[in-house]
């Protein structure tokens, strides 16, 4: 068993933990970078359409474009990391005291450390989860596992598919299945609306002629080898199927694109505060939990759309890191909590100081039309054209803001308002 | 009598009972024995798809049952003993049949009187406050429940693989993805099974086929009014982090259908609800199907024990299995000497994963008596079969000097259950040995990979690229459970058009 | 006057355009940056789109490489393009930008990963 000690432990090698650890290696700090499976690169190493490093690179690249450009960055800076690394436990000392259990091919690495920078990323909701009842045949997988079927071993799910829930990665994966020849036959999604962006539902279903079956969910599944049907109906407004709407769809493959949830196991077992909205740690400005010296970034804090977001949420743990390695902890400051108000379903950081500008990332929880997005106490004012749960809000508060903010205000509300 | 050499014996079905007679079977010299499945692997019938308890026999009326109560007793005792040398999860934490009004309770106290005919250690009633202690998770409706100490737990797939590599170990041969068409007879006499591989030559057919055992009673031309409806029973799983975990076996009093829905925490940690019991009509042998009234029959009686039930945004599994239910009850277990050859081993309902062990025993020697055969003991009987070696329940220190002698102990594939590639190589290795299928279902049931919250998400696709490495097949033909991972390579349909 | 509600996919902003069509004149009216005008004047004249698959590789690191059109192509053009790559294979290693197939649809088909030689 090998003892290592290190300033920071940077868990996960996605965009969000590859940011991280290009910034703290940056910042002079002492980090180690640690990633499950034999490459870095995480998700967008198997998304071959563009939309990624818009805001990053000024440019709009594939997924796979993004992360190589990403992970040269890595290599240049001189960052260390260790591939095949399996974390199996971290335990919490002091507050500036951590201890990372790792399991290598090489053996047990014990790893003091003052900070954790989790950077896990997201799992995707399966079948059970959605409550889908019936048989249990082959053909079933989730968007992400046909996604990596297809776009890194080349091979063909099936051929008749049906896309369970309109969140981005079924979206995406939609016109995959559709540009190689497949027949997506429709996409069942529970709620009025997409779960995806806009341009997704475009691009990969609308130019296709994909039906999307908004307010209709899958009853059951039949088939006893693989897939041969489903059965689908129309829901009321409680999500409940309507008996009498039922009708079936032949396929031979179901994707269960039902949405993510932040993988953050090892941070349950250390006792983060949890926000049930988000599904991610309850954190303040830098991207610290509520167990000290503990960070979050990317989409094991919030589930994001934007690799860039999550690039960015990377780098301002890493700066959050770097504050606490100076001072010794995050310095006491009087944190502003953020209140959730009219039509806000989600905002992370949490908690705000007001010392330095900050960058707020939301969602609506219903579409809306020409509406504001506010928070009055400190006179931020923000116009759009149309907001959808779908797609995440980015909101820069200015530290100026909030200096004409008396000292006993405690909280502060983000809210849409209407025209 | 004929006077044989060698016995060439044919058990149909590798589930609990046809894997336990295989094994007792098979510490007996000059027996040639081959256990047959239609499935790619062993125990995916009953076996895999039930409440996975060894009961303590207390709900089995001698009167009506004896032959039951007397081998649900004695499997309860052999149970004990097989866990250890074939190294299968089992736990021992007792149960408590609750009961919630005095109609119950009255019904519960008739079960306290069977205790006593069945000579059951240590069953008694308990009062409310009692069963607060024993129970932490009890509901609070409760009126009180009798205790039964003696009851188990055990991993019901995994025993029937233990139970068949020490089988195979000792001589037994496999034979999976093989359907027994027809049992061949001619002249009164069992000449052995005529199967989708073709015939196979065999002095004794033992039928312990579960569903199908009165299809293949039939074509022997045996039992023609003996007629076995599937019993559908609908379990529902919940991941490992949930806050309501009994440590008791914890089920509602049972009316004379079913034993009742049970609250378990399995051995591999999750909290288990269910069954429901429902007969479907007697040709819907394939139907596995989860319903929503089921699952929520399954909430509502679990609300009864527990004192919450999760969400059902904390579900990880649904799933179902078929029970094989008799006319009446009664277990078939018979040893014909019209035909000569044919044995019966049908309608094994509950309490039949209790008492496999020492129906195993019964069988073989009834068959001695009936058939005037003795069978001498194998000096070279190897009773022990090791379990595999894990990452996921050793110390830190312990996975070390594993990775120390095998690397492979220290890649990771399947992060919510800590499972190594070492593991996933072993469990392929495993299932070859034993003359199975290699499928993805197969290597979940041996190393729970894929048990965990993501039910395989993350790590279903690099379990496949092992498998595909190690056999030397194309990712896409890995077997799932029945068919193939992807339908062919990305571009097929593309260069069937052109 | 005809008319036409499309949602802009130039970025994620996603803004909601209306246009309106009248003796050939065009006024857009939601845009929010002039590439949404744009988006809107192409998608009603000469609609476009980027078309992307992966195509296999011999030898390499990973067993397929992403391809994607080097600029968007006419939409009723996109068959074409995956018919073209159907039997496409390539050697590694293989560079981002790398061509993989000339000139379809006006355009050329380019890689998008990296795949070292094994």
């Amino acid at each position: 068993m090998k003892i290592l000690n290190y300033d920071t432990v940077i868990i996960g090698g996605g965009p969000a933990g590859i940011a991280a650890a290009i910034r703290t290696t940056e910042l002079g700090l002492k980090s180690v970078f640690l990633e499950n499976r034999d490459v870095l690169g995480g998700i967008p190493l198997q998304c071959v359409h563009p939309g990624f490093g818009l805001h990053y690179f000024r440019e709009d690249l594939t997924g796979t474009e993004f992360i190589t450009r990403l992970i040269d960055k890595l290599e240049k800076t001189g960052v260390e990391y260790i591939v095949k690394a399996y974390v199996h436990s971290v335990e919490y000392k002091d507050f500036d005291k951590k201890i990372v259990n790792v399991i290598t091919p090489r053996g047990v690495l014990k790893i003091n450390t003052k900070t954790v920078v989790f950077t896990t990323g997201a799992r995707e909701r399966h079948i059970f989860e959605i409550g889908v009842v019936g048989d249990r045949p082959d053909g079933i997988y989730t968007a992400g596992e046909a996604q990596t079927l297809m776009d890194i071993y080349g091979i063909l799910p099936g051929k008749e598919v049906v896309i369970v829930g309109s969140g981005d990665v079924g979206l995406i994966m939609a016109r995959r299945f559709a540009l190689e020849g497949a027949k997506v036959k429709a996409v069942v999604e529970i709620l009025p609306y997409p779960g995806g962006l806009m341009r997704n539902v475009m691009q990969c279903l609308i130019d296709f002629n994909i039906p999307l079956l908004l307010q209709h969910t899958v009853v059951k599944v039949v088939g006893r080898k693989r897939v041969e049907r489903i059965v689908v109906a129309k829901v009321d407004k409680d999500l409940k199927p309507i008996k009498g709407t039922e009708f079936e769809i032949p396929c031979d493959t179901l994707v269960i694109s039902a949405g993510l949830r932040p993988y953050i196991d090892l941070l349950e077992k250390l006792e983060v505060v949890v926000d049930p909205s988000t599904g991610g740690p309850v954190v303040n400005e830098y991207l610290e939990t509520s167990v000290p010296g503990v960070f979050v970034a990317g989409n094991a804090l919030v589930i994001n759309d934007l690799v860039d977001y999550a690039v960015e949420q990377g780098e301002l743990a890493a700066e959050g890191v770097k504050i606490f390695i100076e001072n010794n902890g995050i310095p006491t400051k009087t944190w502003r909590k953020i209140r959730k108000g009219k039509s806000i379903r989600l905002a992370v950081p949490h908690m705000v100081s007001g010392e330095r500008d900050v960058i707020l990332y939301a969602r609506v929880s219903i579409p809306e039309k020409n509406v504001f997005v506010e928070i009055p106490e400190i006179g931020f004012k923000m116009f759009s054209f149309g907001v959808r749960p779908a797609e995440m809000l980015r909101l820069r508060l200015g530290k100026e803001m909030f200096s004409k903010l008396s000292d006993n205000v405690n909280e502060i509300t983000l809210e849409v308002k209407p025209r | 009598m004929i006077f044989m050499d060698r016995l060439r014996v044919a058990i149909v079905g590798a589930g609990i009972v046809g894997a336990s007679i295989a094994r007792i079977l098979s510490s007996y010299q000059n027996v040639d024995i081959l256990l047959i499945d239609r499935e790619p692997d062993v125990g995916w019938g009953s076996s895999k798809a039930n409440t996975s308890i060894i009961h303590p026999c207390h709900e089995e009326d001698p009167r009506v049952h004896p032959l039951r109560a007397e081998l649900c007793l004695r499997g309860n005792k052999l149970w004990r003993e097989w866990v250890e040398e074939l190294e299968i999860p089992a736990k021992w934490p007792g149960e408590l049949m609750i009961f919630t009004d005095s109609d119950e309770e009255k019904r519960a106290r008739e079960f306290l009187e069977l205790a006593k005919m069945n000579k059951v250690p240590g069953v008694r009633v308990v009062d409310r406050e009692e069963l607060k202690i024993l129970e932490p998770n009890v509901g609070s409706v409760v009126l009180g429940a009798l205790y039964a100490p003696t009851a188990g737990i055990i991993s019901p797939f995994e025993a029937v693989i233990a139970i068949v590599e020490n089988a195979v170990d000792n001589g037994v041969k496999l034979l999976t993805e093989t359907y027994v068409e027809k049992v061949r007879v001619s002249s009164g006499r069992v000449l052995g099974v005529e199967t989708s591989r073709g015939f196979i030559e065999a002095d004794i057919v033992i039928n312990a086929s579960g569903i199908y055992a009165d299809k293949i009673s039939h074509t022997a031309g045996v039992e023609l009014d003996f007629k076995i409806v599937p019993r559908r029973g609908e379990y529902v799983l919940f991941d490992e982090d949930v806050d309501v975990k009994p440590t008791k076996i914890l089920h509602t009093t049972p009316i004379p259908r079913t034993k009742g829905v049970y609250a378990i925490t399995t051995v591999h940690g999750n909290l288990m609800i269910g069954p429901t019991a429902e007969d479907l009509p007697i040709d819907a042998k394939e139907d596995l199907s989860t319903t929503v009234e089921g699952v929520e029959y399954v909430l509502r009686e679990a609300r009864k024990l527990l004192r919450s039930v999760p969400p059902k945004s904390r579900i990880i599994r649904m799933f179902a299995g078929l029970r094989p239910e008799p006319p009446g009850g009664q277990w078939l277990i018979k040893v014909y000497e019209d035909p000569w050859g044919f044995v019966n081993v049908a309608g094994i309902r509950s309490p039949g994963l209790t008492a496999a062990p020492a129906i195993a025993e019964y069988v073989v020697k009834l068959i001695e008596d009936t058939y005037d055969i003795k069978l001498a003991r194998k000096n070279s009987w190897s009773r022990f079969r090791r379990d595999m070696v894990r990452v996921g329940n050793k110390s830190l220190e312990e996975v070390d000097k594993l990775i120390e002698k095998n690397p492979d102990y220290g890649e990771i594939v399947c992060i919510c259950k800590s499972v190594s590639k070492a593991e996933v190589l072993e469990a392929v290795e495993r299932i070859l040995k034993i003359g199975a299928k290699v499928t993805l279902d197969g290597i979940k049931f041996r190393t729970y990979a894929g048990f965990g919250k993501c039910q395989g998400s993350f790590c279903r696709w690099r379990i496949a690229l092992l498998i595909s490495e190690k056999l030397g097949i194309p990712l896409n033909e890995v077997v799932v459970k029945k068919s193939s991972y992807g339908i062919g390579d990305v571009k097929m349909l593309w260069r069937e058009a052109i | 006057m005809k008319t036409a509600e499309l949602v802009c996919i130039v970025c994620p902003a996603s803004c909601n355009l209306k246009v309106y069509l009248e003796d050939n004149d065009l006024k857009i009216e939601g845009a929010s940056c002039p590439r949404g005008v744009e988006f809107a004047k192409n998608e009603v004249m000469n609609p476009v789109r980027y078309v992307m698959s992966v195509v296999k590789v011999r030898g390499g690191d990973m067993p397929t490489v992403s391809v994607i059109t080097r600029k968007p192509v006419p939409k009723d053009c996109i068959w074409r393009v995956m018919e073209a790559l159907a039997n496409v294979e390539i050697e590694a290693p293989v560079e981002i930008g790398d061509i993989v197939l000339r000139d379809i649809c006006g355009t050329d088909i380019v890689a998008t990963r990296r795949v070292k030689k094994l």
